[in-house]
Formats: C-alpha cells, sequence, structure tokens
C-alpha cells in the first residue's frame, strides 16, 4: 500500500573503518584505471585497508536505465555476494554509486535478495565523499599553481548528494584555483544511451557545456565520473576546444602522492 | 452506465489497492511570528515590488489624500461603492469640497445595463478590502452587490482601501481566521498588484486585461491603539 | 484536427531546431531568467518540507479521489454550478459544444487552459461553427500565428518581440514596434471588445475544492477574471486530478505554484469561483458549468508507481530546469504537454505506440525531479516507462496497454549478451583484457559517438589486471599513474 511521498534517504556517514571495499567500475576499469589507483592510494593513505572483490564486474546500471530490468537485476544479483562483510563499499563514480544505493532497493523490491541490496545501498558511498566526510581526509598540495575547474556529474550531486565535496576536496589545495563555469548543475548530456539515441541533442549539451568550461579561463577540468569526462574531454578534443579533462581522483593524488615526495 | 460512473467505479477498483493519505502538518505555511507594523511593513514591501503603490494614511482625512491622488491622475469618472462607508465616506467629502472631485459612480445596475459604459467611461474604482496577506502582499477582496466583481477588474485605476489591522501574516491565517471553509462567496480573490504580462519574451507590461494601476490606502489611527503598543513591547 | 500523432518525427523537428539560431537563443534567455527567478523565490524558505507538503496535499488528494470528485459535485452542485463528465476528450467537446448551442453561443473566449489544448477544443468548435478567440496573451499570439504553445505556462516563448510585431502586424494590423507595452496594449484593446460580446467563457481550473465547492485559478493577466466574469455562461474543463480536499490544502500548493513556475512570490489574480451569479449580485456569469475530463487519468491511477504523475500542479518548472527541453524548445516533442512532464504524461494520453520516443528523449539528469514542487519522482518514472516500452521485467510484469512496442530482438539479444559476459567475471576479465591488448586496432569512428566526440582510448592494463599484479607482488612502479 502507497502511503508516503518519495523521500531521498539521509545520509549518515559511518565512523572511519579499517578496510573497505573498492568497487571500481567497469567504464574504469576499461578506460580510466589510473583514476581508480588513485582512489585506492588516496584510500590506503588514509589508512585504510582496499579490498578489491576480483567478481567485480558492472553494477547493472545500463540495462537498468535503458529499461531492461531483468538483465540490469541479474548483472546486479551477481555483484551482491562480493560484499559479505559490513564494510563500507566505495564507488570511485556518482552513476555506479547512485545505481547502488539509490536503485538496487527497487530493482531488488520483492525478490529474495531485497533486504541483501538493501544494505548494500546502505553502505554504498561515493569515494570522494567518503574521503572527505568519512576519512576527513587533509590535502597537502605538492604541486605547482595552476587553475582548474569541476564538472560534478548529474548523478553525484542529484543522486549522491556530493555537489560540494568536490569543490572542498580542491580548496585544501594550497595552489589549486578552482574557477566556477556558469550553469554548473546542468547536465553534460552524456546520460548512457541516451547520447546514441539522440546524438544530435547530446552534442547540442557537451557542446555548451565544453565552451562554459573554457569559459572559466581553465585549460583543465575535473570530475567525478567517467561518463561525463569521456564525453566533455572527447568533445573538446574532436573540437579543438582548449580543455582537457581528468578525474578527480587522479588529480588529488597526483598533488599530494608519493610522486611529488 | 454513464460516464461518470465508470471513471468513478474504475477509480474505486483500483488496481492497486486503497491508498492510505498522508496527515497535514501545514507549520511551513501558517507559522510566522510578525508584528503588526512588520506585516505592514513587508505588506507593503511585497506589493510594491509588483508595481502595486501604497499610502498609509490617517483614517480621519483619508479621503483628501484620496482626492489629491485621483487629481494627479486626472480621473474623470470613479466608481465606487454605495452602501460600504468607504462610499458614504467619499460622497461626504466630495459634497463638502472646495476642489473638484471626478463624477462618482455607483454600480447600481447588472452588468448587461451599463456595460460600455463601465468598459469606456470610468476609469477608477474604489473598493474596500477583506484584509491583505503580508508574506505575498495580496489584497483580500470577496466582491459584493455593492461592489461587484468587474469593480476592481475593469477600470484602469483600482484603488483599494485596507485597514491597517487587517493584515494577516499568510493566506493561511486569513482562511482560517476568517473561516472561509464554513461558506465560500461566489467569487473570492485575491489581488496583488495591477494586471501583467510576461508573454512577449520575458518583458514585464502592466495592464494587459485588468487595471494598468493599483493603489492601496492603508487607514490607520493616528494615535496606534492600545493593543499595537502592547504587541510592540 | 491536430493531433499528437506527430510525435514520432521528434529527431526531425529536434535538428531543426537544433540548427535554428533563433530558437535556440530565445530558449536558453528565456530558460536561464526562469531558473535564477525560481531560485530566488524560494530564498528563505525550507523548500524540501514545503515540496514535501505540496506532495502530500496532492496525495492525500488522490487518496480520496472518488471520493473528492463526488463530494465536489455535490458541493458544486448545490454552489449552482452544473457538473460534466468525460472519458474522452471527444466526450468533453461534445459536451461544451452542446452547452454553447443549448444557449445560442456563436463565440467562446478563452482563459488559459492546457485541459483544453489537449482535446484540440479550438478546432473542433470552430469546425461546428463557434468561434474560440484565446485571450491570454501568450495564447492568443499563438492562435494567430495557428501554431501550438511551446510551454505550458508561456506559450509563446519560442518567439521574440520582433517575431511578435511581425504576426501582430500582419493579423490585426497594429503597428510594427519593439515597444512590449504598446504592443500589449494593442492586445489589450482588440481582446477588450471580444470579452464584451462573447457567449461563453472557457477557463481552465488550477485547483478544484472538494470541501467547498470552489474553483481556484492563477493568473497574471487579468483574462482568467474577464473570462469568468463578462460572458453570460463560464464553462471550465479539468482534469479529474485536479481536485483537493481541503480549501487549506491549496495554501501549500498556492505558495509552490507561482514560485516554481515564474519565480512570483503569489500571482497577481488568485480566482475562486464558488458559484454563478445570484439574483442581486449585479456580474458574473448567470451559469456555470464544469467538465471533469478523464483521459487516461484513471488508467495512470491504477498503478502505484504511475500514480505519481497525478500529482502534477502543471508549474512548468521541470521544463525550465530541462537542458533538453531547453535545447529543442516545445514544438519538437510534438506534444500538448512538452518537457519532462509530458514525457511521462503523453505516453498515458496518446499511447506508448504513438509516444514511444519520448521516455528516451532524457540524459536522466535528475533536474526536473530535483525542483518538482510536488516531488515527482520524474527520472524514475522515466525509466519506468522505457522498461514498459521494452517490456522488460518478467518479475514485474508490465501493467500498461501498448507496453512492449519497442521491444526489439536484436536489442535484447545485446543485452542478454551484456549480462551473461557480467555475470562470469572470469570471462569478463578475460575479454577487458584482450580488449586492452588489441587497443592499437581501437577503431576511431564508433558510430553516433564519434560524430561529436574522438573516442575513448582503453588503458594499456585494466584495473583488473594492476590490482592482480599488485597482490602478487609485482610492484607498484610498474603501474602507469
Ligand atoms: S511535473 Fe512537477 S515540475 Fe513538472 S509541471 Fe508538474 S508539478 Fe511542475
Amino acid at each position: 500500500m502507497k502511503t508516503e511521498t518519495a523521500q531521498t534517504p539521509v545520509k549518515i556517514y559511518p565512523p572511519k573503518p579499517d578496510k573497505v571495499y573498492f568497487y571500481g567500475t567497469c567504464l574504469i576499469d576499461l578506460f580510466y584505471p589510473d583514476a581508480g589507483m588513485a582512489g585506492i592510494q588516496l584510500l590506503e593513505r588514509e589508512g585504510i585497508e582496499v579490498i578489491f572483490p576480483e567478481g567485480q564486474t558492472c553494477c547493472g546500471q545500463p540495462a537498468y536505465s535503458s529499461g531492461y530490468h531483468d538483465q540490469a537485476r541479474s548483472v546486479a544479483a551477481s555483484q551482491l555476494n562480493l560484499f559479505p562483510e559490513a564494510w563500507p563499499i566505495v564507488v570511485p563514480s556518482g552513476s555506479c554509486g547512485g545505481m547502488m544505493r539509490q536503485h538496487y532497493p527497487d530493482l531488488f523490491a520483492d525478490t529474495p535478495q531485497s533486504s541483501q541490496a538493501n544494505a548494500i545501498a546502505a553502505r554504498t558511498w561515493e569515494l570522494t565523499d567518503f574521503l572527505l566526510h568519512v576519512c576527513h581526509i587533509q590535502l597537502k598540495d605538492l604541486g605547482e599553481p595552476t587553475t582548474v575547474a569541476m564538472h560534478t556529474s548529474c548523478s553525484a550531486r542529484r543522486e549522491m548528494g556530493v555537489a560540494e565535496v568536490g569543490p572542498q576536496l580542491l580548496s585544501q589545495l594550497a595552489n589549486v584555483t578552482l574557477v566556477e563555469q556558469a550553469r554548473a548543475a546542468e547536465c553534460c548530456g552524456f546520460g548512457g544511451t541516451f547520447a546514441i539515441r539522440h546524438p544530435e541533442i547530446s552534442a547540442a549539451m557537451v557542446s555548451d557545456k565544453a565552451d562554459s568550461l573554457v569559459d572559466t579561463g581553465a585549460t583543465r577540468f575535473v570530475t567525478t565520473d567517467c561518463g561525463c569526462l569521456m564525453n566533455i574531454h572527447g568533445h573538446a578534443e574532436q573540437s579543438h576546444k582548449p580543455i582537457q579533462g581528468e578525474h578527480i581522483l587522479s588529480f588529488l593524488w597526483q598533488r599530494t602522492g608519493e610522486a611529488h615526495s | 452506465m454513464t460516464a461518470r460512473q465508470r471513471i468513478l467505479q474504475k477509480l474505486r477498483e483500483r488496481r492497486g489497492g486503497p491508498l492510505k493519505a498522508p496527515a497535514a502538518d501545514l507549520a511551513i505555511v501558517s507559522e510566522r511570528d510578525w508584528q503588526p507594523e512588520e506585516k505592514l511593513a513587508l505588506f507593503t514591501q511585497m506589493i510594491e515590488s509588483v508595481q502595486g503603490e501604497v499610502h498609509r494614511v490617517d483614517r480621519t482625512h483619508w479621503c483628501d489624500e484620496l482626492a489629491s491622488l485621483l487629481a494627479q491622475r486626472h480621473i474623470q469618472q470613479l466608481l465606487i461603492p454605495r452602501q460600504h462607508t468607504v462610499g458614504q465616506q467619499i460622497r461626504d467629502a466630495a459634497d463638502q469640497a472646495y476642489s473638484a472631485w471626478p463624477r462618482l459612480r455607483h454600480y447600481d445596475q447588472t452588468i448587461e445595463q451599463w456595460q460600455p459604459e463601465l468598459f469606456h467611461e470610468v476609469d477608477a474604482a474604489i473598493t474596500s478590502t477583506r484584509g491583505a496577506i503580508a508574506e505575498t502582499g495580496s489584497l483580500i477582496l470577496w466582491p459584493t452587490q455593492d461592489e461587484p466583481r468587474l469593480a476592481s477588474l475593469v477600470p484602469p485605476l483600482h484603488i483599494a482601501v485596507l485597514e491597517a489591522d487587517q493584515v494577516y501574516a499568510t493566506f493561511h491565517e486569513a482562511i482560517t481566521t476568517q473561516q472561509w471553509a464554513n461558506g465560500m462567496p461566489t467569487n473570492a480573490l485575491l489581488i496583488s498588484g495591477p494586471s501583467k504580462t510576461a508573454d512577449i519574451e520575458q518583458t514585464l507590461a502592466y495592464g494587459v486585461h485588468g487595471p494598468k494601476a493599483l493603489l492601496v490606502l492603508i487607514l490607520e489611527s493616528s494615535a496606534p491603539d492600545a493593543s499595537y503598543k502592547d504587541n510592540i513591547q | 484536427m491536430t493531433t499528437d500523432t506527430a510525435v514520432r518525427d521528434f529527431h526531425p523537428r529536434a535538428h531543426a531546431a537544433l540548427n535554428n539560431p533563433q530558437i535556440r537563443a530565445n530558449f536558453r534567455k528565456a530558460m536561464d531568467g526562469l531558473m535564477s527567478k525560481r531560485q530566488q523565490a524560494f530564498e528563505g524558505w525550507a523548500l524540501d518540507t514545503l515540496r514535501e507538503q505540496g506532495a502530500k496535499a496532492r496525495l492525500r488528494a488522490l487518496a480520496k479521489l472518488p471520493e473528492l470528485l463526488e463530494q465536489l459535485e455535490t458541493q458544486l452542485t448545490a454552489n449552482g454550478i452544473q457538473v460534466h463528465w468525460a472519458e474522452s476528450p471527444d466526450e468533453a467537446c461534445r459536451i461544451i459544444r452542446e452547452i454553447c448551442e443549448a444557449r445560442g453561443a456563436k463565440s467562446v473566449i478563452k482563459g488559459k487552459s492546457m485541459v483544453s489544448e489537449e482535446m484540440h477544443l479550438n478546432a473542433y468548435l470552430e469546425a461546428h461553427g463557434i468561434e474560440a478567440l484565446e485571450s491570454d496573451l501568450g495564447e492568443y499570439i499563438v492562435q494567430m500565428a495557428e501554431e501550438t504553445p511551446s510551454h505550458i505556462i508561456m506559450p509563446a516563448i519560442h518567439k521574440n518581440t520582433g517575431e511578435i510585431s511581425e504576426l501582430m502586424h500582419h493579423k490585426t494590423g497594429t503597428q510594427r514596434s519593439q515597444d512590449v507595452e504598446y504592443l500589449t496594449a494593442s492586445a489589450r484593446q482588440q481582446l477588450r471588445e471580444k470579452f464584451m460580446r462573447a457567449d461563453v467563457g472557457l477557463s481552465g481550473v488550477n485547483f478544484a475544492v472538494a470541501e467547498t465547492g470552489t474553483l481556484c485559478l492563477v493568473e497574471n493577466e487579468g483574462n482568467g477574471r474577464m473570462t469568468t466574469t463578462v460572458p453570460p455562461c463560464h464553462i471550465a474543463v479539468t482534469g479529474i486530478e485536479k481536485v483537493v480536499e481541503k480549501l487549506e490544502d491549496i495554501t501549500p500548493l498556492l505558495a509552490l505554484l507561482p514560485r516554481s513556475a515564474t519565480g512570483q512570490h503569489i500571482t497577481t489574480y488568485v480566482n475562486m469561483i464558488s458559484g454563478p451569479r445570484q439574483p442581486e449580485e449585479r456580474d458574473g456569469p448567470e451559469a456555470v458549468h464544469l467538465v471533469l475530463l478523464d483521459n487516461g487519468r484513471s488508467d495512470i491511477y491504477q498503478d502505484d508507481e504511475l500514480l505519481d504523475t497525478l500529482r502534477c500542479i502543471r508549474c512548468g518548472a521541470c521544463m525550465n530546469h530541462c537542458p533538453v527541453y531547453t535545447r529543442v524548445g516545445g514544438h519538437t516533442y510534438g506534444t500538448t504537454y512538452p518537457g519532462p512532464i509530458g514525457k511521462i504524461l503523453m505516453p498515458h494520453l496518446i499511447g506508448l505506440d504513438e509516444g514511444r520516443h519520448l521516455p528516451s528523449a532524457s540524459s536522466l539528469c535528475g533536474a526536473c525531479g530535483e525542483v518538482c514542487p510536488v516531488k515527482i519522482p520524474i527520472p524514475k518514472l522515466l525509466v519506468r516507462l522505457r522498461r514498459e516500452a521494452v517490456d522488460g521485467d518478467q518479475l514485474h510484469p508490465s501493467q500498461m496497454s501498448g507496453h512492449g512496442v519497442k521491444r526489439q530482438r536484436f536489442e535484447v539479444m545485446i543485452w542478454q549478451s551484456w549480462a551473461w559476459l557480467n555475470q562470469h567475471p572470469r570471462l569478463y576479465r578475460l575479454a577487458t583484457r584482450i580488449t586492452t591488448r588489441l587497443r592499437k586496432l581501437q577503431p576511431h569512428r564508433l558510430g553516433a559517438w564519434t560524430r561529436y566526440r574522438t573516442a575513448p582510448r582503453l588503458a594499456p592494463k585494466t584495473l583488473h589486471e594492476q590490482m592482480s599484479e599488485r597482490q602478487r607482488g609485482k610492484p607498484l612502479a610498474e603501474v602507469k599513474r
């Protein structure tokens, strides 16, 4: 029986754990493993042991968003057993994090895995959020002075509620100037299969997004999600717009990591 | 079966089963802690932000103020209520005046009997109000036989008379205090500024179908009454 | 009759709109303005609490919908307002025509009503020899241009002043001018004459209060009040979902609607109508009718999830914040209701088949759901409709008629293979490993993607590989950073 309006579950940050599960996501695995490694090393530097379940593949989000819930569920079900201990699951992506935290409960409603899915949803965290609010990370900037812009993905912003996190982490970096793009909250036009089904609309969106990043004067932007990264960076590259993208985790690790020590 | 029966039956036999109604908690639109002077100030600020013009006047000589406002605007014909004290006081003032008043008119006939005159000749109308809402800068009007619906709509200038102690904090407070749910008039109105549109390229233009200007005369007693003083402390 | 059949031409229309700099500029400017005004209007409000109460007020009404509709009818009838019920747009059109014919009415002047757009009422009345004239300035412009509204709140938002001036010059002889005041005054003059002569005034309804039998209309121009006051007969049309239980239920909704729609704290007029002219009264219509239209709403009502669609108060905030709508404009959708609300509502009104492209035309960015004053989870409903369209969930069988219209064997096969691979971690690792080894052969062209972007480059080693090497003790230095 339906009684209430949908409510975003309140985030209650756990105390800093000894161990976490790292859920790498398929885009990081194939295209941006550096960002994944950077995230792992940032966690380890905080004294956290990172467990990387070998059986991880994909969270199921592409099929889910396309309406193929049977397929999404069977893939997601194969991931549920990867996290047997009660440790937090950290994800270097707002989009996959959002899938696990917000959509797993719906996807597994009325199934035997329902309570398992709910439990996993409750301990899934977007990685930058986790670094800032659970690890209380203190970043020491070792890099040269530079200016960057930031694009927070829509899922990181709206599903994971971490719009403020990236800028706060960047503000810890003494030599980094963060410049804000116009219409920061606007979508870059990726949207998974949207970019394929509606290529022209998607292109118009990413073009505007790249332009507003260029307009900040920065030549580099960082982002929370690989989808936005390959979309915006790829568009800028193809149309020779003077801006390059990078995953925020790679950037944070480069600025503060042992490479500099 | 009629359409009515079919629709209702379909709704009743809802596939998802019965629905539970969530309880209301309207504190967010009702609980305000504003003193009378704050409410007046907020009302004024809000209605002025949408091109309303507010004049706070002493009730003993508000008609003088009105006369000069009308003269400034070269009003030729003013529609006034016949029974309401607002109308009576204007008639008295006009009778005793040294200077010229506009021609005073009353809405004594049905609209059909004088539509062309109302639409083309009357250039201002004055009405009473049932109070106002501070939060949104709104006047409350319940048109009556004495002050019909079109009085506040058709003439290019609408002047509304508001008693200073009749400003409610919120719409919620107004409808609960005045117990609207116990009996609504055929027409109840909230009016917040003159008629306007932004339909042409988001550019504001006033006076599209209704009045081009709205004046609010807030009637105050020169010696603030006791209850006000108590509240202010 | 103009119908929604043009829905399927979504792509060509999107193409045209995207390549029309005027349209792009008009919408961008308008939407930017509306977004910032909305934000300012809610400053100082606990917006989430307010939206929660707005959602609850609507849900309260929906929970008791059949009872409230009956109560509304009883109250309205007692107040002297006649109530009519229509299952389909055609039926609603016929009811209105019959009311007009019984009065010998030849002209109808209209206030803004999206439900009448949904019914294509103007075309119907014209076909039956009854003039239907729009009086809302935006609707008036759109009608002159023989177009349909491109936004539910600001129908002529796709046009700029120059275009409107040109149009008014051709149709009404108004002098060409960039002066909006002048153009507005000219429209006022022409429409006033029409108001004085119209036989019937037709309006929509924003909230119908069951408790008191009251029809609430919000508007800025005063044409709504003219429409419902000057002609001798007033006909209001509305969807069956527009009822609310108590008068006080409109208070959170009234706080939300104008702020969400146009960033106003309140509209110039809130017009609450509870009856026709009484014998002692001197103006107002002598007859008032309410036509309640179903048109697919009772189907939506059957389903717990889809039900949320019916909470909508038609504020338009979802379109103002939609990056797709901002790019392609309202006409591209080819539907009465464009933008996000259109995408979740129209498939029920015109069928999932006819509206099959609507749910996919979204990046699921969530901006709509974030601003919706009654918290409709629009992205979730879009996903639900996508699932219905491909019949993608055997566990939760599809409920809508027309489900599965987009299911294609080839696509199903792709997703099945995808799912199979991702359920076999060893194979997945092998496949991704091989893929990275073949990165030199990676094609530079990937269909639609690389028309506007370079292809993302495969990494030399997957994260899986790097992690397993690390576990086997290979030093980190080998891992390229
Ligand atoms: S769906 Fe929500 S935001 Fe969109 S028009 Fe309806 S109420 Fe407004």
